[in-house]
């Protein structure tokens, strides 16, 4: 019994023996699915935002064990796996570790392209927050180059409470 | 340490942007029946079957349930294994583990995807985190476009050096049958093709397939019956990281640094470079093929582009790397990382014919999953003690 050979002939040989295949439109099924959801931020993830809503400051915590901070912040540490009890104000400004300047469209993306979003490390934080970058020439942006946080007005308690970063005016 | 097991059969379609000829049992029927054939096997003499591909890519969940016809999974004991992009390398390490435990001689190992039936980036979108990264970041293209943006910046990579490694991929897929994009490119074709997310232009992208891919494991005593030249199972190894994509140093790899350095370890490898014949990696961007072999350890940190510039991983180099054309050639995202163990046990077979590196003892598979996860598996013409 050799059904693997019989297979492999009819995959080979398909195209041109099979001539009912010729006369066959391949279809397709249009479906699609529209789910919604209701994600859970949880206890520390709702202090961070109602934070960020109401007083437009932005929290992390630091990790007991190994003295990381976060920023986020989170419940348990992603390295050691302590439970994390301290809150650490963090700067609304800090720094671009990386970026990406976006030209393709997509409708996913929460703004048309091009734009620029990136990892920008805040003021005493340990870890980088990913957002999007404004008011700046997509040319002329650095790794290393200074930012800060601009709020929206009507925020609610979202990551785009922070409508992006722009680049830092030091005096 | 578990029991020996080979590579004894592989099998894959030849990839399409569109297969609308076949539904999704049928294009995993195709490479199982030709993993088969390969092997000179039955469906009978396969004892137990591991299947996987991603979650919400063709929105029908339950593989392992309803494509039997496709698997030959009926009255099988079947797995699904989806660990997002690395889930070709899980499926393979799953099937490993099954045959090394000495529970199974046969295990079939399939992963596959039809990247075509759905929306490939807003599918990879719901692996970000919803609340804090879904606005701001997700997507497949601008996190590898920012890591490399970083490199570039830490050690003088240039956006050249990831487009030769682009070039380098591509002609050797145009001697790949079974690669999605077969069309020879020059430098030049790749400095022009479109900016998608800088530095990240359209040739150094992976596209997105249909296709699949089967790997049979036998145990010791059963590889031996079923061919001369199986492609013995060294060790694999998987490594996870951090929870967001923030956390990470994104000027190294480090799932995958650790993942290797395991692995070598295990293999009793002390210079991958000059142990290894040749490497099939998981490369989802040029980028990555560049920045990624200092995580292999294949050169120092920051030594990559001078890897790239001399020619050391091309098919005439030292350590040729992606003879299939790898990941930018050819995507069926379940599938691409088994895609990777297969091409290199055909390389340790000596089956791989225009693809062919010659003489090949060792072989590095790779598989990767954002973000930012690291498979390996090393593979050996030769018997492990």
């Amino acid at each position: 019994m050799t059904i693997y050979i019989k297979n492999e002939i009819d995959l080979k040989r398909g195209y041109k023996t099979m001539d009912w295949k010729e006369d066959v439109k391949e279809m397709v099924y249009q479906g699609r699915i529209k789910v919604p959801y209701t994600w859970s931020v949880g206890e520390v993830g709702s202090r961070f935002f109602i934070e960020l809503r109401d007083k437009k400051k932005i929290w992390g915590d630091k990790c007991p064990r190994c003295g990381t901070v976060f920023v986020p912040p989170r419940k348990v540490c992603s390295k050691c796996y302590s439970n994390i009890g301290e809150w650490v104000e963090v700067g609304t400004k800090g720094t671009l570790l990386t970026f990406t300047v976006v030209r393709y469209k997509n409708n996913l993306q929460s703004r048309d392209a091009p734009f620029a979003y990136g990892i920008i490390k805040l003021d005493g934080a340990d870890t980088g927050l990913l957002h999007l970058l404004g008011e700046v020439d997509l040319e002329q942006i650095n790794i290393g180059m200074r930012v800060e946080a601009v709020f929206g007005e009507d925020r609610k308690g979202e990551i785009l409470d922070i409508k992006y970063f722009r680049p830092l005016k030091e005096a | 340490m578990g029991n020996r097991v080979g590579i004894v059969g592989v099998g894959q379609t030849h990839h399409r942007s569109k297969r609308s000829d076949v539904n999704g049992q049928e294009i995993i029927n195709e490479a199982v029946s030709r993993a088969l054939a390969g092997a000179e096997l039955t469906i009978e003499e396969i004892d137990a079957v591991v299947i996987g591909n991603m979650d919400h890519f063709e929105g029908i969940n339950y593989v392992d349930m309803w494509s039997v016809d496709g698997s030959g999974g009926y009255m099988k004991p079947i797995m699904k294994v989806t660990t997002g992009g690395t889930t070709g390398s899980t499926v393979a390490a799953a099937g490993y583990y099954q045959a090394a435990s000495g529970l199974f001689d046969t295990v079939l190992a399939i992963g596959w995807e039809k990247n075509s039936e759905s929306d490939t980036s807003a599918a990879i979108a719901t692996c970000a985190n919803p609340i804090l990264e879904r606005e701001t970041f997700a997507g497949a293209i601008g996190p590898l476009a920012a890591e490399y943006s970083m490199y570039m910046k830490k050690y003088g990579a240039t956006e050249d050096d990831a487009h030769l490694a682009a070039v380098r991929d591509h002609n050797n897929g145009a001697n790949n049958p079974y690669a999605h994009l077969r069309k020879r490119v020059t430098l030049d074709d790749v400095r022009n093709s479109p900016m998608l997310a800088y530095p990240i232009r359209l040739l150094d992208m992976c596209p997105r397939s249909d296709g699949a891919c089967a790997v049979i494991y036998a145990s010791e005593n059963k590889a031996r019956k079923i061919t001369d030249t199986p492609a013995w199972v060294v060790t694999t190894t998987t490594r996870h990281d951090y929870t967001h994509f923030g956390d990470a140093d994104w000027t190294i790899m480090q799932t995958l640094e650790e993942a290797s350095k395991a692995a070598y370890k295990k293999a009793g490898i002390k210079d991958p470079l000059h142990e290894f014949d040749v490497m099939e990696l998981y490369l989802p961007a040029s980028s990555c093929a560049v920045k990624w072999m200092e995580s292999l350890g294949v050169c120092e940190r920051g030594e990559a582009p001078e890897l790239i510039r001399e020619g050391v991983t091309d098919m005439d180099g030292e350590l040729p790397v992606n003879p299939s054309g790898g990941v930018i050639c050819t995507n069926p995202i379940g599938a691409t990382a088994l895609i990777r163990v297969a091409e290199a046990a055909l390389q340790i077979m000596g089956k791989a014919d225009k693809r062919q590196v010659p003489d090949v003892e060792k072989a590095l598979a790779t598989g990767f999953g954002g973000c930012s996860w690291s498979d390996v598996m090393v593979l050996s013409s030769s018997k492990p003690r």
